[in-house]
């Protein structure tokens, strides 16, 4: 029966994660890119800087009328945002925060099952694209597809890079057997990493699938309401996402130079905050990439520096045996 | 069936399955269904999504079996990849929305029988292959990271690395077919 429970209570936890980190990244979003831009951004709602106006968007997005094209493939078009958003809850579950138990569920090949999660989340963005009968959605949904492609196999190959490090695939196992020089050894696959998971997300400054000033959002245009906002909702759960995952595969996730024990898990949310922060400061500082230069950077850039990272590894751990 | 089958059948209960026999059945019936629909539906991308589906079933009875870093690479490659690569195509081709008429091919029958022979080929081969093999699914996985890489790179190394020359053989060929055109232009 206590078996039982802990499933339950451990669901619930990461349920409760998924609710709260990404609506903590999206508000955090906001003030940041109204101090950086030197703007003043909704200061009224709530008092004090304005904090109620999250709230108060999700009022206004529950409130829209849930409006589907004529002319779209409705049931596809409906189930897309879910598409998008569930991958991400069930790659939270197994991202370890803390030594020991703390992680959702532990998983053997656990880079395998997150990497191949986070790629059906892409098919939603697809779904939409398709279904949406409009021009500049298809358009979008093209640009996804086209840069999934070429930034999945870097993400891949960075990826196993540690894996072949820590000599297994299981995220705690990898985060147990990290030591600090780690970092500069895996820097460049952790630069990788990041880079190819910022395309993945379709962040800025890699957002030509969405890029609102010239495609009106992509594959997102014909959305409203609720739907929208999962669609926006997934955005954030992908950052908590990439930033765990950069975090557990690069960053020594729970371990750090004091207070490991019993606070390993603070480490680990710290560490995702700064890269959360990163994530934001590149919307607000690099200008969007042409399509032409996304996949240039990733077949030219990225994969050879990910097969070069991978042959660092190889050799380092040959030598050290 | 040999001895030796009826033996093994006996002591693994043919006629009273556990449970996770029942649900790999069921999910085998709906991968079954899904792949059907695939074939047989007239609008393009719903076939692609279908895909998704079947694609999917399968990685789940490879959980069932345990093997979980195959259920996974299945996710990755298939789904996250193969059926993306498909989208991305019948999207270039704009794919219309709803029924297309022309969706069907002259080459209806032989397809059918080419698929009922490849079918009953593999089938034949794995019962031949594994008949009184069964898998214990209470002990430790059997198909764990650990015991699949184990397996694979010792004793199934011939294959594996003829098969990596063969994809490196199709890679190089799809770079040589797409440059030739270009000069023609």
């Amino acid at each position: 029966m206590s078996d039982i429970l802990d499933v339950v209570l451990r669901l619930a936890a990461v349920f409760a994660v998924f609710l709260v980190l990404p609506l903590a990244i999206g508000q955090t979003e906001h003030k940041v890119m109204a101090h950086m831009q030197g703007r003043l951004g909704p200061m009224y709602a709530g008092g004090f800087h304005g904090w109620a106006q999250l709230v108060a968007d999700g009022v206004k997005f529950a409130q829209k009328e849930d409006v589907v094209p004529a002319g779209a493939d409705r049931r596809i078009f409906q189930l897309a945002p879910a598409v998008a958003l569930l991958p991400y809850l069930l790659v939270l579950v197994a991202i370890p925060i803390g030594p020991g138990n703390a992680v959702g569920q532990f998983i053997d090949a656990g880079i395998f099952f997150v990497l191949a999660v986070m790629g059906v989340g892409v098919l939603g963005s697809l779904m939409a694209g398709w279904a949406s009968a409009n021009k500049f959605s298809l358009l979008g949904g093209l640009r996804t597809a086209a840069q999934l492609m070429a930034y999945e196999l870097p993400m891949l190959l960075a990826a196993a890079s540690v894996a072949m490090a820590a000599g297994t695939v299981s995220l705690p196992g990898i985060v147990d057997a990290f030591h600090w020089w780690w970092v500069p050894w895996q820097i460049v696959g952790a630069l990788v990493f990041f880079t190819a998971g910022l395309a993945e997300l379709q962040r800025p400054p890699f957002d030509m699938p969405v890029a609102d000033s010239e495609i009106i959002f992509g594959a997102y245009t014909e959305y409203t309401g609720l739907r929208f906002a999962m669609f926006l909702l997934s955005e954030y759960a992908g950052i908590v996402v990439l930033c765990g995952l950069t975090t557990v595969l690069f960053l020594g996730g729970w371990h750090g130079p004091f207070g490991a024990d019993g606070l390993g898990w603070l480490w680990t949310l710290l560490k995702t905050a700064v890269l959360a922060f990163v994530v934001i400061w590149l919307r607000v500082t690099y200008p969007r990439l042409r399509e032409d230069q996304l996949q240039k950077l990733a077949w030219t850039v990225l994969i050879p520096l990910a097969l070069a990272q991978i042959a660092l590894t190889g050799v380092v751990k040959v030598v050290t045996q | 069936m040999t001895g030796s089958a009826m033996l093994a059948a006996q002591a693994n209960g043919f006629l009273s399955p556990s449970g996770v026999e029942i649900a790999f059945l069921l999910v085998g019936i709906a991968t079954l269904g899904a792949a059907v629909v695939t074939v047989t539906t007239k609008q393009l991308v719903h076939a692609a999504l279908w895909l998704v589906l079947a694609l999917g079933g399968l990685a789940v009875e490879y959980l069932l079996l345990t093997a979980e870093f195959i259920a996974w690479v299945q996710v990755l490659i298939y789904v996250g990849s193969v059926v993306v690569l498909l989208l991305f195509g019948l999207m270039l081709t704009k794919a219309p929305i709803g029924r297309s008429p022309d969706a069907d091919s002259a080459n209806r029958w032989p397809a059918i029988g080419v698929a009922v022979a490849a079918a009953a080929a593999l089938v034949w081969v794995v019962v031949d292959a594994f008949r009184t093999t069964w898998i214990d699914l209470r002990g430790a996985p059997q198909g764990s990271t650990k015991v699949s890489g184990e397996i694979l790179f010792r004793h199934w190394v011939l294959p594996f690395e003829a098969l990596s020359v063969l994809l490196l053989a199709a890679l190089v060929g799809a770079i040589v077919l797409s440059r030739r055109k270009k000069e023609e232009r």
